[in-house]
């Protein structure tokens, strides 16, 4: 098993780092991850996040805060960011960046909403719409670990077409018996769609989640309404506040 | 490092922005009130909220809710400053200022120079007194003339404005006085201990 220390908490200074688009990948209409080369990048663990920075020609800077998507075993580093209409960073970075373009970035930040294999489980992880960030590093992150963790993944989006990652997690979800993907669409659903037609509940969790006497470690993210629905109801079902760890973002949060 | 790379192509809104000299380094104008929080938001009833004074282990004064609105009240209108990049301008907020607590205790002066304010559901942040006294902090419980809503941090937040706004920490329930200074939750995840908005000190090391 690959260690990951937390080197990159020790480190005392978080500099500037020059970023190099080495790939763009289309996930939806909306959303779009930038795979970045990173000079000097520390390593991660899986749930932080990077303040980006953005320089125009007259000097004047953007920042704001992503999630990185890619697991702690890869030396680059990628970004799933969704368009915020009228925004001022993120239409640039879904709409304008380009291979080999470059922006500053520095991190990695956070240590509470963080998951390592070491850790344990099970672990139980509820996103809705590009909130699913963080949490696919960690899956990411506990796929190359091979750890057999018992996870679940709760997954709520719009449509089919609006569900980031689809591909990529059935197909962890294939060759993982430890792992279950549930996706629930909440406004329009394909033909022969098997998985929840509505929003988020109670008893969609109480039958989707692990109970709450298996003490599972719990990490919601999504925007505002979502994760304070999400996390009084996980409490209701008898899950202790300490193991559900929250973030909440989306156009009204943090990252626009 | 050198200089910052140019982002090609990217057209900067700071026209929208409003006035720059009330918006610290990296930060940008937002309308909304976004919402951050580290774990799920507790509900304290009014009836069972307790707010305490402490030094050394011992309590230099306790409120119930009733007590505490019966002490001198204070409106400020201030900017904020969250870390994640968001400033919000000029938000009405009504509580108790520090500077009355030592007061209502019989305290002209601070015993320690450092608090640390201790929340329901475990979170911790600290700051200096001299971040708190000449009405630089209160303890708040409205936000624009009505109830703070609890996700924002009601019944009670700490309020220091001038700080970046996790050191307002939400669902505060007491105020610790301490001899040295120490690190509240987000300050051991890597935060800056002081977070001044205008320094940019974000990080540790910043």
């Amino acid at each position: 098993m690959t260690a990951i220390e937390p080197q990159a908490i020790q480190d005392r200074r978080l500099g500037w780092r020059r970023a190099k688009v080495r790939q763009v990948i289309v996930e939806t209409s909306r959303v779009k991850s930038l795979l970045l080369d990173v000079a000097g990048w520390p390593g991660h663990l899986p749930g932080q996040h990077v303040d980006v920075r953005l320089t125009d020609k007259d000097g004047y800077q953007a920042q704001r805060s992503y999630s990185i998507a890619s697991p702690a075993e890869e030396s680059w580093v990628a970004l799933t960011v969704e368009r915020v209409e009228n925004g001022e960073v993120s239409p640039y970075l879904v709409d304008e960046i380009r291979m080999d373009d470059q922006f500053e970035l520095r991190g990695p930040i956070g240590g509470y909403f963080v998951w390592t294999a070491a850790m344990g489980g099970p672990l139980c992880l509820i996103a809705a719409g590009s909130g699913i960030a963080p949490l696919m590093a960690m899956l990411r992150h506990r796929d190359r670990q091979s750890a057999g963790v018992p996870s679940v993944l709760l997954y709520s989006a719009r449509s089919i077409e609006d569900a980031i990652y689809g591909k990529e997690l059935a197909a962890m979800a294939r060759r993982d018996p430890d792992l279950r993907v549930v996706g629930a669409l909440t406004r329009q659903q394909p033909e022969g769609w098997t998985g929840y037609r509505r929003r988020v509940d109670k008893s969609m969790l109480a039958d989707a989640c692990f109970p709450a006497a298996r003490t599972p470690r719990i990490y919601v993210c999504g925007p505002t309404p979502f994760v304070e629905d999400v996390s009084s109801f996980l409490e209701e079902l008898g899950h202790n506040a300490s193991m559900i760890k929250t973030e909440r973002f989306g156009p009204s949060g943090g990252p626009a | 490092m050198d200089d910052p790379p140019i982002s090609r192509g990217f057209l900067s809104r700071r026209t929208e922005q409003g006035p720059t000299n009330r918006i610290p380094p990296g930060q940008y104008v937002t309308r909304d009130f976004p919402v951050l929080s580290a774990g799920p938001t507790p509900q304290i009833r009014i009836e069972d909220w307790t707010f305490e004074l402490q030094l050394d282990g011992s309590r230099l004064g306790k409120w119930t809710w009733a007590e505490f609105q019966a002490l001198p009240q204070t409106t400020i209108k201030t900017d904020i400053h969250c870390v994640t990049k968001w400033s919000k301008l000029d938000t009405v907020w009504q509580g108790v200022s520090f500077d009355d607590l030592l007061k209502a205790v019989g305290l002209g002066d601070a015993p320690f120079a450092y608090i640390m304010a201790h929340s329901d559901g475990g979170y911790a942040t600290n700051v200096p007194v001299a971040d708190l006294v000449g009405g630089k902090g209160m303890i708040a419980t409205l936000y624009d003339g009505a109830p703070i809503p609890p996700p924002h941090g009601g019944p009670a937040r700490l309020l220091v404005p001038h700080l970046y706004f996790w050191k307002s920490a939400k669902w505060t329930r007491r105020l610790r006085f301490m001899e040295e200074d120490e690190k509240g939750f987000w300050e051991s995840f890597g935060y800056h201990s002081h977070g001044d908005p205008w320094k940019e000190q974000r990080y540790d090391g910043d």
